[in-house]
């Protein structure tokens, strides 16, 4: 297989898939040229100054080995944050967490950073009652 | 212990091939085309080798031409084809579900003046002849169909597109690269003209092919050079891949292994059909060939099958987009109405003799799992 040791470590045994309950926001996302879909499940709570911060995340995902990877590590990598600090996530940051992607598989990266945008902008519609 | 279950892509080499190719490298090691005495014992070989390779489709020895492999040999008898009848006419069809090493001929001959009429087929994957007849025009010159196809092991029935092909006076090339060996393949019944083989795919060495060419064909060489295969192909003869590949023919034509692959094929579909929501792809009566059981998981994309497979150890190939290497979904698969996202979820199992049953069983037991996993956190 053409990928790193980190990837096929995630690949193996991906964190926190599955719908997560009671979510606040939904991310769907899928990349029209190979096919995956991912979804992205956010629960949002404030911490002690206020701010809105990720208190869990899940993701679904009909993709590849790089896509499957991908969506754990970002599920872990914004776990926790405010929504400010995970919005600042791109896809150098899933990268090095993964070690590296093969070229033709990077767009697969950047479909974790998409859903996790898609996620935040649901709760924010529905926060806002739009 | 690895599990190899890929043998549509390429096969284990039969010790007593590999055995037998041994010493055209150590001791005569000759130029065939050399007047000496070692030149002379590769030369004898060879024709050993020619004749079984023609008689295992009841064609003359001087009707087959030495090549190194079924890409060649697509090349060759398409190209070689097309500009040998240019006075007559520009025209050739094809089909949706051929191997890249013909369609990508055809969209280089596309660029040279030809005109191509692509044939779909339908949901098993078989060319309907009347659809055939009514694309042949008087400017046709070849039509050129996949015997046994890769992906979902159609078998095409050849004497039906022969007798079109003959009434209109068109050649007719197979790419039988797959089915060579699985299932017959008879140049007088079924009036073949042309009809690409190689060695890798039916347990001989890799980089050696052949290229039947019906006598009285015209056709163009298409590598110059020494004169080779009585001009037709230039390159000095590869004696121990073309030895390797007859005794691969002369195994592999028993047809008890076709029994026997054919009942590890039908084990295994007996096992995928126990999986829920799994679709089992192509033929699956005696048009289908004995080792190729290509089956969608719905719901879990192929790659990621593929790679857990793998690293348990099975080695199997899908027609995902992630896995190739242009993210296009098959298109054979596509041909036969599968969806993309059905493409993208299908895999290819493909038999051979040397695998067994408890490879089967072991394989079977280990999807379970894996597609009970990929299913959980897949959104579909």
């Amino acid at each position: 297989m053409p990928y790193s040791k980190k990837v096929i470590e995630a690949f193996r045994n991906p964190h926190n898939y599955g719908k997560l309950k009671d979510y606040d926001g939904l991310g769907k996302v899928g990349n029209p040229v190979c096919g995956d879909v991912l979804w992205l499940y956010i629960k949002i709570n404030k911490n002690k100054k206020g701010e809105e911060v990720i208190q869990d995340i899940s993701f679904e995902t009909f993709g590849c080995v790089a896509a499957l990877a991908s969506s754990s590590i970002i599920t872990e990598l914004a776990k926790g944050k405010t929504i400010n600090q995970a919005l600042k996530l791109n896809k150098n940051n899933v990268l090095k967490e993964l070690g590296e992607l093969p070229d033709i598989k990077v767009h697969c990266s950047i479909l974790a950073i998409d859903a996790l945008h898609a996620a935040v902008d649901d709760y924010r519609s529905k926060r806002d009652g739009k | 212990m690895t599990i190899y279950l890929d043998n549509a892509s390429t096969t284990k080499i039969d010790p007593l091939a590999f055995e037998e190719m041994l010493p055209f490298f150590e001791k005569n090691y000759g130029n065939a085309s050399s007047p000496h005495q070692m030149g002379e014992r590769a030369k004898e070989a060879m024709n050993k080798a020619r004749s079984i390779i023609a008689e295992s489709i009841k064609a003359n020895p001087e009707e087959i031409v030495f090549t190194s492999g079924g890409t060649e040999s697509n090349n060759f008898a398409i190209k070689g084809v097309a500009f040998a009848n240019k006075d007559k006419g520009n025209h050739i069809i094809t089909t949706k579900v051929e191997h890249k090493s013909v369609l990508n001929v055809y969209k280089w001959l596309e660029t040279q003046g030809f005109e191509i009429s692509i044939l779909g087929v339908d949901e098993n994957g078989f060319v309907n002849p009347e659809d055939l007849e009514k694309e042949i025009k008087s400017e046709t010159i070849l039509v050129s169909v996949i015997h046994g196809q890769n992906e979902i092991g159609t078998i095409q029935n050849l004497e039906r597109i022969a007798k079109i092909c003959k009434k209109n006076d068109v050649y007719f090339h197979i790419d039988a690269c797959q089915s060579y060996t699985k299932t017959e393949i008879d140049v007088e019944k079924q009036l073949v003209d042309l009809i690409s083989i190689n060695g890798h795919k039916i347990h001989g060495p890799k980089g050696v092919g052949a290229l039947y060419i019906r006598k009285g064909t015209k056709i163009e060489s298409y590598q110059h050079g020494g004169g080779h295969e009585r001009g037709m192909r230039s390159g000095t003869d590869n004696v121990p891949g073309i030895v390797g590949f007859a005794k691969a023919v002369e195994i592999g034509l028993d047809k008890k292994h076709i029994e026997y692959i054919a009942g590890l094929k039908n084990q295994l579909r007996q096992g995928l059909l126990e999986i829920s929501k799994v679709k089992i792809n192509g033929p699956q009566d005696e048009n289908g060939l004995c080792h190729i059981l290509s089956a969608t998981f719905f719901g879990i994309e192929g790659e990621a099958t593929v790679a857990s497979l793998d690293l348990e150890g099975i080695c199997v190939a899908t027609g995902s987009a992630c896995s190739s290497h242009s993210l296009e979904s098959n298109q054979s698969l596509l041909s036969i109405g599968l969806t993309p996202q059905e493409v993208n979820s299908t895999v290819r199992f493909s038999l051979s003799r040397f695998n067994t049953k408890e490879e089967i069983n072991k394989t079977l037991e280990v999807l379970k799992d894996i597609v009970e996993k990929l299913r959980k956190i897949s959104p579909f």
